[in-house]
């Protein structure tokens, strides 16, 4: 069935099986293998994409219900949110060995397009959907409050 | 007479067949006969269940499960009853079931009340229940009328029964609820043994 | 300590005389013994060993023969030859090995990253590596200027004739360099040379890692490649008695099914098309002779057999005779579960297999044994079988398989598929995949003197052997013990006067691998718990205690000083908070750990872990506070949360919501102290993890009474 989309900014028509969760979309159709697969469930956020700039676990959201919508994936260029957390997240080397970042960092996104300065609370509030089993999370926080800061002195 | 509960029976064996694929919503203007202490206590009995009580919770973050556990994952309930940040109910949430053991359900609207109009059933006893649903100014402004449409009607309301692989349905099939709610609302949102009516019928929104 | 001069030759030699104990070479009978294959060299490049390449625009290449799990292996053995070599640090990247008998691990003799040893095997490797290329680019230049090599320098790829003020750019000098016979012996720097080493850099692999275009092996995509998932017998043991694959056929995508032994494989052009062939199949199962099993079961079994004595493992003075004339006796036993390595990349493996020859890529910490399991299965050379190495999502040591369980099976789906095809475990499919972590019960007895000193000190272990019927077997296991199951016991650093170590070592039908930090992820809970609880019994400070049996041991009682003074032990706590302490020595590594908690809104709340490391010379810092990081997660994980049960012979949990990971908002602050060495580098992948649930459960019991012996958690342990 044909099912058209919106991603990165491109307009693409896929002919997928509606039911096909986003992820496989984004990963098998279009090779887009940034947005990685770890649950399946909706319980570790690796799969995080953004929806209308609204953070979703592409494990469980059928293609279906994106047509239209704007995905975002970590791929992206030019997403000021997403470039900064990139550059926060070198500056400190918060990854290990990587496999889930690419979810922290879209997750952290939605933080940051809503507020300039995350409490603590916030990001946990924010953030404690995306496991990391490096455990990297003190340097998440950390890079989460410089690229904040970064945003907020307009670099 | 006859014919009407015919049809009520019709309805109610369609409805029970049709319960595991999704409950069809039943007509708003069915009437409620009966006892009015029965038919409260059957919509108490309803809002107690996991499937609505876990997302009327006295705290800020939803329940599951049939022990009304807190929802994992730190999820909390928002000022806007919506979420978080990237924890908004929707982030995992769709607005169907997602097929398959312990995989996230889904409705339309798939939210908690907000943070200003909780709308909390946990941990209320049957007459705060009451008091509070028939109170306009706690129930989400809507008058007995709307209060019986919602319930019958509303699709986040009928997935709790079609709760999608290892939930358990409400324990009162849907039109017997609704029934019991009609019953409800026509004796004057009274609560069984008290003489007077505690809202006045249609006293609109807050 | 000066520069020491290394002749080619001579560097496994020494590397594993650093090593000590690890001089043990695996003999695997199934790989690929021919010497190192010319075909290796890429051409066109400056290629003077396996382990660097130099293009003539000046780009260094440096092959990394250890797989990147996290630990950061790609970055370090990249300084490690970058300082040699003079190599100006932005021109340096690096590529994963081929499968190569050159690539073995010096000590173990086979390719493999494990037992957090890469930086203690590859320093003096790959620094030699760096080493000679610089000493042929030197060569290359001074010939071309007509001068003698030792008035030559280098700095940042650049080889300096400060005589006469010529300057040659190793890109330049790489065809000529190309053409030279490397010298017999090549001298190494001085430490206080070191340019690189030692500072913390920047990771290599970041930026990839943060733009999503690091490879990971489920990323890799061939043209015409088939995605498989796999139905696997709910029951360790059994097997597929019939399958009914029609309904599974019917659905749009799917292409074969089949039944490759370890499963019923579904075959199809997509993950979910596969996934929705998989769910369609119906199957019956013989569930075999594990029918029965039960975590219920196998514990009351364990603690039957821990009765008695095992097979003893360490026997030191009379530790029975001891025990029996103490003034006072704790006698306690202590339970861990099995544990999933569950890491974030779910196991998976692609290969393209052709008629006489394979391509296989795989997120594998084990090449050599995967690579010659692969071609066996497969049936061909294994010199016409190619396995590419790609990064890891998280191996904890569960992608170093001696069975190569998942390679075997993606092999065997490629045979029946006749086109590529990417094997694909579900979080489901790795959680109940076997190779735990095993289960272990412990009978832990201290007998005390009149004055509370320790007079004997016997530990009893039960549990499985993941060494027994591997080629490992005549390496690890002596005399019927093996070193795994009682690493950090039976060789503790503990002078206990009497002192005895036993084992029972089980046989049950759930297959057991390494876990990281191994033996030490039980024993340490066990005896840095223990010793806790003798301490409060002998009303002795932990630290006081600690320092009196580490007495003559530096090194350990360099990082537990270090750890206590940092985390302020003995000086007045907040109200509420208590710490705790924990000290072990594993991997040739030191780490200490103080745990720092409260109870908030009657829950407890992990405010801080201070940990000390000794790990020897520190190629990269960063690294090492990053690992002991991770280690607090990773153990605060398993203390919390983490346990795989059976019943009825299948495992219960299945995804993170019964297997729990830890959150962002349940990360403790760490500090990170390093304690400076000139030791040879050690460790740190794994020395972290032994020491986090001792600390947190002593200082749970010192804040509540309470003494933890069970992990994980329960959840009334967690509530004040």
């Amino acid at each position: 069935m044909a099912i058209e989309l919106n991603v990165n900014g491109e307009k693409r028509t896929l002919d997928v099986d509606p039911s096909t969760p986003l992820l496989w979309v984004l990963r098998e159709t279009l090779e887009l293998t940034g947005t990685k697969f770890g649950c399946g469930a909706a319980q570790c956020g690796a799969c995080t994409v953004h929806l209308d700039g609204h953070a979703v676990r592409s494990c469980v959201v059928p293609v279906s219900a994106v047509a239209g919508k704007k995905v975002t994936t970590i791929e992206v260029s030019g997403n000021r949110e997403v470039s900064a957390l990139q550059k926060a997240w070198t500056a400190i080397d918060v990854p290990q060995c990587g496999y889930c970042q690419p979810g922290q960092i879209m997750s952290a996104a939605v933080l940051l397009a809503e507020t300039t300065t995350p409490s603590d609370s916030d990001i946990d509030a924010c953030m404690s959907g995306n496991v990391c089993r490096c455990a990297t999370y003190v340097r998440i926080r950390s890079a989460i409050h410089d690229a904040a800061a970064s945003l907020k002195g307009g670099k | 007479m006859r014919s009407t509960i015919l049809t009520l029976c019709v309805l109610a064996s369609t409805l029970l067949f049709a319960q595991c694929e999704s409950a069809a919503p039943a007509p708003a203007k069915a009437s409620g006969s009966g006892n009015l202490t029965e038919a409260w206590s059957t919509v108490y009995k309803v809002l107690q269940s996991p499937r609505c009580m876990n997302c009327h919770p006295a705290g800020d973050t939803p329940l599951v499960g049939e022990a009304s556990q807190p929802h994992p994952q730190n999820v909390q309930r928002g000022p806007l009853g919506v979420g978080l940040f990237a924890m908004r109910c929707n982030t995992c949430h769709q607005t169907q079931n997602t097929e398959g053991p312990h995989l996230p359900p889904g409705a339309p609207r798939w939210q908690l009340p907000t943070r200003g109009m909780p709308l909390v059933f946990q941990g209320k006893s049957s007459r705060e229940l009451c008091e509070q649903l028939s109170d306009p100014r706690r129930n989400g402004g809507k008058s007995p009328e709307e209060l019986l449409e919602h319930v019958a009607k509303d699709p986040l309301v009928l997935w709790g029964w079609a709760p999608g692989e290892g939930r358990a349905s409400v324990p009162v099939p849907h039109a017997e609820f609704v029934r019991a709610f009609q019953t409800w609302i026509e004796s004057g949102c009274k609560y069984p043994g008290e003489s007077r009516t505690l809202t006045k019928p249609g006293s609109g929104a807050p | 300590m000066g520069a020491p001069s290394i002749g080619r030759r001579r560097f496994l030699q020494v590397s594993a005389a650093l090593g000590g104990g690890l001089l043990i070479g695996f003999v695997w009978p199934e790989s690929a013994r021919a010497g190192a294959s010319t075909a290796l060299l890429p051409e066109g490049d400056f290629a003077p060993n396996a382990f660097v390449r130099i293009a003539t625009d000046g780009r260094v290449t440096v092959i990394i023969n250890k797989s990147e799990m996290g630990q950061g292996p790609t970055t370090s053995l990249c300084m490690l030859l970058a300082d040699e070599l003079d190599a100006d640090w932005p021109k340096v990247g690096f590529e994963f090995a081929p499968v190569d008998p050159v690539y073995a691990h010096p000590g173990f003799g086979i390719q493999m990253t494990g037992g957090s040893t890469s930086t203690f095997a590859m320093s003096i490797p790959m620094r030699q590596a760096g080493a000679a290329a610089r000493a042929l680019l030197v060569q290359a230049a001074a010939n071309a200027w007509h001068v003698e090599a030792s008035a030559c320098r280098t700095e940042k790829s650049f080889v300096i004739h400060d005589a006469s003020g010529r300057r040659s750019a190793y890109g330049d000098l790489a065809d000529a360099a190309a053409r030279l016979t490397l010298p017999a012996d090549v001298p190494l720097k001085d430490p206080k040379d070191f340019r690189l080493i030692g500072k913390p850099l920047k990771r290599l692999d970041t930026p990839d890692k943060v733009n999503g275009t690091a490879v990971f092996a489920i990323d890799v995509h061939l043209p015409g490649m088939l995605t498989a998932l796999v139905a696997h017998v709910p029951v360790f043991g059994g097997k597929a008695k019939r399958i009914d694959s029609a309904a599974a056929l019917a659905i749009p995508g799917v292409k074969q099914v089949v039944d490759v032994g370890s499963g019923v494989a579904v075959i199809a052009s997509s993950f979910w098309a596969a996934k929705k062939g998989r769910d369609a199949l119906k199957l019956e199962w013989d569930l075999g002779p594990n029918a029965g099993m039960s975590s219920a079961g196998l514990r009351a079994q364990y603690k039957k057999l821990a009765e008695g004595p095992g097979m003893v493992a360490r026997e030191d003075g009379d530790p029975k005779g001891a025990m029996n004339s103490a003034a006072q006796v704790l006698d306690v036993e202590y339970e861990l579960p099995y544990l999933a390595h569950a890491p974030m990349e779910p196991l998976n493996c692609v290969v393209d297999l052709r008629a006489d020859s394979m391509e296989i890529w795989a997120g594998t910490q084990f090449q050599t044994v995967d690579h010659a399991a692969a071609s066996a299965t497969a049936g061909l050379d294994p010199q016409k079988v190619k396995l590419h190495t790609t990064f890891l999502g998280g191996g904890f040591g569960r992608r170093a398989n001696p069975a190569s369980d998942y390679i075997v099976e993606a092999v065997k789906i490629a045979m029946a598929a006749k086109a590529p095809v990417k094997l694909v475990w579900t979080r489901d499919d790795d959680m109940r995949g076997g190779y735990y972590r095993p289960m272990w019960h412990s009978r832990i007895r201290a007998g005390l003197d009149a004055s509370g000193a320790i007079a004997s000190w016997m530990h009893t272990i039960v549990g499985q052997s993941f060494i027994v019927g591997t080629p490992f077997e005549p390496f690890i296991i002596k005399d019927g013990i093996d070193g795994t199951s009682v690493e950090g016991s039976a060789d503790t650093d503990y002078a206990f006067p009497n002192l005895q170590v036993d084992l029972h070592t089980t046989t049950v039908g759930v297959p057991t691998l390494w876990w990281r930090s191994v033996g030490h992820s039980h024993t340490a809970f066990v005896i840095e718990s223990f010793l806790d609880e003798v301490a409060h019994a002998s009303k002795t400070d932990p630290l006081e205690l600690r320092r009196k049996l580490l007495a003559g041991k530096p090194r350990n009682l360099g990082v537990l000083e270090l750890a206590a003074e940092k985390a302020g032990w003995g000086t007045p706590l907040q109200h509420g908070h208590a710490r705790g302490i924990a000290v072990h020595h594993s991997f040739e590594s030191y780490v200490a750990a103080v745990a720092e908690i409260s109870f908030e809104g009657g829950r407890l709340r992990v405010h801080k872990y201070t940990v000390a490391v000794d790990c020897g010379r520190v190629v990269n810092p960063d690294t090492v506070q990053a690992q002991l990081q991770g280690a607090v997660g990773f153990g605060l994980t398993a203390t919390l949360y983490s346990a795989i049960t059976l019943e009825a012979g299948r495992v219960v949990q299945s995804n993170f919501h019964d297997y729990k990971m830890l959150r962002v908002q349940e990360m403790p602050q760490v500090e990170v102290h390093i304690m400076p060495s000139e030791e040879p580098s050690t460790g740190i992948g794994e020395p972290g993890v032994p020491v986090m649930a001792p600390a947190l459960c002593n200082a749970i019991f010192a804040l509540t009474g309470k003494r933890l012996r069970n992990l994980p958690l329960r959840e009334e342990d967690l509530r004040s």
